[in-house]
């Protein structure tokens, strides 16, 4: 019993190693990184799998938390990618245009599409306030 | 994402979800603790019924859940590899990007299937999801190396699909 608990304690202890490593180099990446977007991918990747092996490693130590830690690694994968989602977009439509080596941008369109489609719904409301004035 | 309408099916249904979150977080049977969680669980379930669309009960078959642990292990996998991208691309000096944003059209129907193709592209190696509009996913990729649609759903969202559409159907 006591070897199995010893192994448990190494393993767990290099699965936080390996997460420290990665949420290290997450870091260095927001830190090298030219603009907002790119920033985003190396955080959020190194992130997620740097927090979810230390949490991992964690459990593996303490085996008796191992269901809740399984609970919070699921909810780390959920809401790591749909924050950095949330992110980019309101970025992009705050008007923050990514950075690029030869412009290739398929949103663009798009963004500038439902501008004018608002602007168009707003003049109208105008209008039928000026008639109704 | 869809609305449903309020039944109470649906209701007790969100509310045993939702305690069964609460007591996988604390795993004690203290009645204070699952009195506790009843209350909360019938709070929260309340609010969130008309838009609670996961985990559909039809879907847990023997078949589904083969497939659920075979799309764990695809994602798994391609969130390693993108680990060491992202390592990759940060320790070499010369920083080797070439960052746009594509789009591409996917097959799925489903507003959950969805989020969760959107979620793994995500987490997938150089790319990042920046909008979904309809079924056409806007995504920022880090290196771009082909414009073409047909090789960009290729490369970007193939694996994942063929799963989730074995799961969800099209």
């Amino acid at each position: 019993m006591d070897t199995l608990n010893n192994i448990l304690t190494y393993l767990g202890l290099g699965f936080v190693l390996l997460g420290s490593i990665f949420l290290f180099l997450g870091a260095l990446g927001i830190y090298r990184m030219p603009d907002l977007y790119n920033r985003l991918q190396a955080g959020t990747k190194a992130s997620t799998l740097g927090a979810m092996s230390v949490v991992l490693g964690v459990g593996l130590m303490q085996p008796s938390w191992m269901i809740k830690l399984i609970v919070i690694i699921l909810f780390i994968g959920i809401s790591n990618p749909l924050s950095s989602h949330a992110l980019a977009r309101a970025s992009y439509r705050r008007g923050i245009r990514p950075f690029f080596k030869k412009k290739i941008d398929a949103y663009e369109q798009e963004v500038e599409r439902e501008k004018q489609q608002r602007k168009k719904n707003q003049i109208k409301v105008e209008k039928v306030k000026e008639v109704a004035d | 994402m869809t609305s449903k309408s309020f039944s109470t099916g649906r209701f007790l249904y969100t509310f045993i979800i939702i305690f069964l979150i609460w007591y996988a977080f604390t795993t004690s049977l203290q009645p204070a603790e699952i009195i506790v969680g009843i209350l909360l669980s019938l709070i929260v379930a309340y609010i969130t019924v008309v838009n609670f669309n996961c985990c559909d009960p039809v879907l847990i078959t023997p078949s589904h859940i083969i497939y659920f642990i075979q799309y764990f292990f695809v994602f798994l996998m391609a969130l390693v590899k993108a680990n060491f991208d992202v390592a990759r691309r940060v320790v070499n000096p010369k920083l080797p990007i070439n960052p746009g944003i594509v789009s591409f059209e996917t097959k799925l129907n489903n507003d959950f299937a969805k989020m969760v193709l959107a979620n793994s592209i995500t987490l997938t190696p150089g790319t990042l999801t920046i909008d979904v509009i309809d079924n056409r996913f806007f995504v920022h990729w880090i290196d771009v190396t082909t414009e073409n649609k047909e090789e960009i759903y290729k490369e970007i969202a193939e694996p994942f699909e063929k799963v989730l559409l074995k799961i969800y159907g099209s």
